[in-house]
């Protein structure tokens, strides 16, 4: 197993976000879906330590994250927020950021193709590209770390349908490229269909139900991407 | 060396002070006209400075009296215990902010003052340590409340883009790098904009005093060059001790945000 999240539960602000959960993700492309507020993205900062949770375990290729190093686990196990936030300064700068941290050598142009993005953009103003553009700068200075895996928090949820289709197009190409594997949090279970092979389904801060999509994603349960839909 | 004073201090009664607060009610019937709500704060500020300033005036006159270094440890410790509390409330955002600016004026101050009296621009006796200390301690404070408040602003506001970099395995220290330059900005651009513009646009208050006082303008204008370069190099450090040991308190030993942008 990549992830194993073992009776865990996580609190914000007096609210119970995961209640006791158990979750098994195995390497390859996974998804974990369910409604907005569901807590997939808290379970998603847990898996590289950007928090811990209140009670229960999370582990890693079997040790337990606590016990790594937070900073080298987050180069390994990289994780693409919902939403841009780019540093100021060009492309480059933000793609040679975090190599640069971690002394590594770094090819920003090839970031740049494998994120489906044009080497050329290496030296426009990040602030200065549209959300499409910036989300794929993300990926690139993501990828620049040269992860493990890759924890893609909603990544199309910000793009119109054109810059979706080319997201999943480069993060498709991505798989069949590189050993890398994908945990994708998602709202949209056609997407998850189309990317994972495996999906965790949540609701409410509890898991509903976990194994391969072809399982998990023909039941009749259409109800979270109705609800989406209409919002 | 020490400044000589004027020999002939002018004397005020409280009449007289009673009388400038006649400029007071002309501010506080325009605040009641224009509806802006100020008279009960101009109210309570010109009570709280008559008590306050009475209050320290007698301890001033004991200290000077007593002629005790003890004395006036004490008094420019309790400053700093002060100022920490009261920048405290204006840097609400940062958790636990009230060690740092406490750290941060104590540095200020015997930094400053160890070096003044060092060099050997004032003696070490209560007539210079008392007033200088006050000053440092005052203007250290408004600059490193200054400095957290932004900071604390910043960190909320940009959690995001914070995170995201933590997400690259920056450390928490790297990750708010450029927030911290520019709270540190906002935490000295007052005093350093108004040392360029002093002597073009306003007097400052040491300077009047002095030639109030009757003072010659020539020592007076020395003095008061020495106490805006100290006051500089207070705020200075002040502002840098207080942010630095400050930015920690918004994460964990993990380097994660202990308050993270809802998701």
């Amino acid at each position: 197993m990549l992830f194993e999240l073992e009776d865990v539960t996580y609190s914000r602000a007096g609210t119970v976000v995961l209640n006791r959960v158990d979750v098994r993700i195995p390497v390859g492309a996974s998804s974990v879906v369910g409604p907005s507020g569901s807590g997939k993205s808290t379970l998603l900062r847990l898996l590289n330590r950007l928090a811990d949770p209140d009670s229960g375990r999370v582990v890693y290729e079997g040790t337990d994250v606590r016990e790594r190093d937070p900073l080298a686990l987050r180069r390994e196990v990289s994780l693409v927020p919902q939403l841009p936030a780019l540093i100021d300064g060009t492309v480059h700068d933000n793609v040679a950021y975090g190599p640069r941290l971690a002394g590594h050598s770094f090819d920003a142009r090839s970031c740049l193709e494998l994120a489906g993005l044009d080497p050329a953009f290496e030296d426009r103003d990040a602030a200065k590209l549209s959300v499409g553009e910036q989300q794929r700068v993300m990926l690139a200075r993501a990828l620049a770390l040269e992860p493990r895996v890759l924890l893609l928090d909603e990544p199309t949820s910000a793009l119109d349908r054109a810059a979706r289709d080319a997201v999943e197009t480069t993060l498709r190409r991505l798989r069949a490229r590189t050993a890398i594997s994908l945990v994708l949090v998602t709202h949209d279970i056609d997407q998850a269909r189309r990317l994972a092979g495996y999906v965790v389904r949540i609701d409410a801060g509890r898991v509903t139900g976990q194994g391969p999509a072809a399982e998990m994603l023909d039941e009749a349960v259409p109800a979270i991407a109705a609800a989406e839909d209409a919002s | 060396m020490s400044f000589p004073l004027a020999a002939s201090s002018i004397h005020v009664t409280l009449g007289e002070v009673a009388a400038a607060l006649a400029l007071v009610a002309i501010a506080a019937i325009a605040s009641r006209s224009w509806h802006a709500g100020l008279e009960e704060d101009i109210g309570i500020a010109v009570v709280r400075s008559f008590i306050q300033l009475t209050a320290i005036g007698y301890v001033i006159t004991v200290i000077f009296d007593e002629d005790s270094a003890l004395l006036v440890l004490a008094l420019i410790s309790v400053m700093v215990v002060f100022g920490a509390f009261t920048a405290r409330h204006r840097a609400q955002g940062v958790p636990g902010a009230f060690w740092p600016l406490l750290i941060s004026l104590g540095v200020a101050a015997a930094a400053t003052l160890g070096l003044v009296v060092g060099l050997g621009i004032f003696d070490a006796t209560p007539r210079y340590m008392v007033p200088v200390g006050g000053m440092v301690v005052g203007n250290s404070m408004t600059a490193a409340a200054v400095a957290l408040n932004r900071l604390g602003e910043d960190v909320h506001d940009q959690s995001r883009k914070i995170e995201a970099t933590l997400a690259l395995g920056a450390t928490s220290s790297q990750a708010v790098t450029p927030l911290v330059r520019r709270s540190l900005r906002s935490g000295m651009i007052t005093l350093v904009d108004s040392t360029k513009t002093t002597g073009l646009i306003f007097f400052p208050g040491t300077m009047v005093g002095m030639l109030l006082a009757g003072a010659d303008p020539t020592d007076a204008v020395r003095l008061q060059l020495i106490l805006l370069y100290v006051l500089l190099g207070a705020v200075s450090i002040a502002a840098l001790i207080a942010i630095t040991l400050a930015r920690r308190n918004f994460f964990t030993p993990a380097h994660q945000l202990r308050d993270p942008p809802v998701p």
